[in-house]
């Protein structure tokens, strides 16, 4: 029978049944960081345990930096605090550890990737949600908890039950102005939000074999904002080619032995799937939230719903949506006046995300009134934009060029809207507070269409500016 | 690591939760992750949805001492922070009932020993009144039967067999049983061609 990515990777990491029935998985890889690892490392201590396999654990610190001035000691006491215990705790249990001199040093889900440390075949797991993200090198890749981040840390498995799997094909060649970012959110805009609870989410499909590797981590980082725990598209030469010559890729010989083990663990042709989702690529448009979950979205070109069209079930939350975020149903969403442009987060922070941005900001200006700034995902990104010239680029547009951080996608560093503000964002969450301001607004959309919109100072269809 | 208690039924007074897809931003702010320890976090549970509506029902003298959360659907959604269900634990919160839960966020709650139990929507919708009603009405929270009982009625609900093993016999932390493999876990990292270097 043909088998899936998932069965062989689950199969090959298995150690044995648990008592509950759950399976006792074996990680390949335990990425952590500050915020949701001092507790876990706190419990290992108590229990006099050392962490199993320190070389199988990587280490950044992203969430809480402040990405203005590095220097530290930071000038907030709580972020110096956590990241003096992650580099202690570091130490004393041997873990490397990409710090902020490392040069290496990023958010954990631009890192793992791009220093070639994510890899096909393997499981993954760390301290965020967003871990799905690596599932596009082929990887299961699971975002955990504190008490789960302890398991690994003190046996490097996890007790867990196998998902189901969907596979989503999305078929047809995407249209200038549309990108991997307007493909996932209209794929959680269709299924929901908690469609996905209980499913791995297999991506497949012309649309999606022809992407860049980096297009394919956006659509696998936002599979937990559809509810899937796990997204994943098999390994091919795109993937291969990616890896080649990353730093803690495999090299020379046994990188082509690599190949040959990665290409033997990708879903079998025939292989069936729990459930099967279509998606046509030419019908997505750019796409713009406009509530408090990443479902909650329309094309750039539509307008913003009125909850007496939602589905009977859905009407109250929608009406609590708009009652959030002050919108109009039957506006047009395009026009939206916005306060914030934020290009950043694990979401969309490469340097392919980042000349998409620049492509739109060369020769223009950010808007009066609206305060804009661009993040890049990692230490090595940023060196990468800043060598072909992208910071200029934006510095003369008006947008900040900032340091490599989590910044404005969560709150929980200096970077933060005030009050009521409307941000266009290239994140992944626009739940109520998220940005930090309890009653600040988010808009979701592409870091292209990010770029429009600190343009023109509203909501903007980014095909009317391609040139 | 074995616990000494185990979870087979919660009894206590309900606190309602209305609305589908609160995300754990929600029920625990970013702002408050900023320690390196769980200290505290009882005191900032829903601290902006209290803020925003001073009759959310945390915010309420007569839900103060409740122990069953009553909550809608895909409860926990976003991000994994386990700040969320810790803050819920030392708010006084014991067992969740409700229509769904997100996946994460489920096994966290199961992971502190806090049992999410699964009802249909119509029952959800039923219990959530049925606690704003009667604010001092007992209900149970049944693991082993797998029911929710208020006054008369019992509902059925739904546990993952996983969990409700973890509950009943005392195992939700699961480091102590993972630790039981030994060896077996090293046999297994030796059989992967990435961790002996292809």
């Amino acid at each position: 029978m043909a088998t899936t990515l998932l069965d062989k990777v689950w199969d090959a990491h298995t150690v044995r049944t648990l008592p509950s029935g759950q399976t006792q998985l074996f990680f390949g890889l335990h990425l952590i960081h500050e915020v949701t690892s001092p507790q876990a490392f706190q419990m290992l201590r108590e229990a006099g345990l050392r962490v199993r396999f320190p070389d199988r654990t990587v280490a950044t610190i992203d969430h809480i930096v402040p990405t203005a001035s590095q220097v530290r000691p930071f000038r907030d006491a709580l972020a110096e605090e956590m990241t003096a215990h992650l580099v202690r705790n570091c130490k004393e249990f041997g873990i490397p550890l990409f710090d902020l001199d490392s040069g290496r040093q990023g958010i954990v889900h631009v890192i793992g990737p791009e220093l070639g440390l994510s890899q096909p075949g393997m499981t993954i797991a760390c301290g965020d949600s967003h871990t799905s993200t690596h599932g596009a090198l082929g990887a299961l890749a699971f975002g955990i908890g504190t008490s789960q981040v302890r398991d690994v840390l003190a046996t490097q498995c996890l007790a867990m039950t196998k998902p189901k799997l969907r596979q989503i094909r999305v078929e047809g060649t995407l249209a200038r102005g549309v990108y991997a970012k307007d493909v996932i959110l209209t794929v959680i805009q269709q299924l929901g939000v908690k469609g996905g609870v209980g499913y791995a989410y297999e991506y497949a499909g012309t649309a999606v074999e022809a992407m860049t590797m980096e297009e394919r981590l956006t659509i696998c980082n936002m599979s937990i904002e559809g509810g899937a725990r796990v997204g994943y598209v098999n390994p091919d030469t795109t993937t291969f080619a990616y890896l080649r010559g990353r730093p803690l890729a495999p090299k020379g010989e046994a990188f082509d032995r690599a190949v040959a083990w990665w290409t033997s663990m990708s879903t079998e042709a025939g292989a069936t799937f729990d459930d099967l989702f279509r998606l046509d690529a030419e019908a997505i448009e750019p796409v713009v939230t406009w509530g408090i979950n990443p479902g909650q979205s329309v094309g750039v070109g539509q307008r913003i719903p009125d909850p007496s069209d939602a589905p009977q079930a859905e009407r109250p939350a929608w009406a609590e949506a708009l009652a959030f975020m002050s919108f109009q149903p039957g506006r047009p969403i395009a026009g939206t006046p916005i306060d914030v442009a934020f290009i950043g987060s694990c979401t969309n922070a490469r340097l392919s995300d980042l000349r998409a941005a620049a492509e739109v900001a060369r020769g223009r200006k950010v808007a009066n009134g609206v305060r804009a700034l661009v993040v890049p995902g990692s230490q090595a990104v940023a060196k990468a934009a800043e060598d072909e010239g992208l910071h200029e680029v934006f510095l003369e547009a008006g947008f900040e060029w900032r340091k490599a951080g989590c910044s404005l996608c969560l709150g929980m560093n200096e970077d933060k809207l005030t009050g009521r503000e409307i941000c266009a964002s290239s994140s992944n969450r626009n739940f109520k507070g998220r940005q930090g301001s309890p009653t600040g607004r988010t808009l979701l959309m592409s870091p292209a269409m990010v770029a429009a919109a600190a343009v023109a100072g509203e909501v903007t269809d980014i095909r009317r500016m391609l040139r | 690591m074995s616990q000494h208690d185990v979870r087979r039924q919660i009894v206590g007074r309900g606190i309602p939760l209305h609305g589908h897809d609160i995300d754990t931003d929600r029920i625990m702010p970013a702002r408050y992750l900023k320690s390196v320890t769980f200290e505290g976090l009882e005191h900032h549970i829903f601290k902006d949805d209290r803020q925003q509506a001073p009759d959310h029902p945390f915010n309420q003298p007569h839900y103060r001492g409740a122990t069953i959360l009553v909550v809608g659907r895909n409860f926990g959604s976003g991000s994994s922070r386990e700040h969320a269900p810790e803050g819920l634990r030392r708010w006084g919160i014991q067992g969740i009932v409700g229509e769904s839960f997100a996946e994460i966020f489920f096994g966290n709650c199961t992971a502190l020993g806090l049992p999410c139990l699964a009802v249909s929507a119509d029952d959800a919708a039923w219990l959530r009144e049925a606690v704003a009603r009667q604010p001092g009405q007992e209900m149970l929270l049944h693991v082993e039967d797998r029911s929710v009982r208020v006054g008369e009625r019992t509902l059925q609900a739904h546990i993952p067999d996983y969990a409700r093993h973890q509950l009943l016999t005392g195992t939700w932390n699961t480091m102590g049983v993972l630790l039981e493999a030994g060896d077996d876990i090293e046999r297994l990292a030796k059989s992967l061609p990435y961790v002996t270097g292809h």
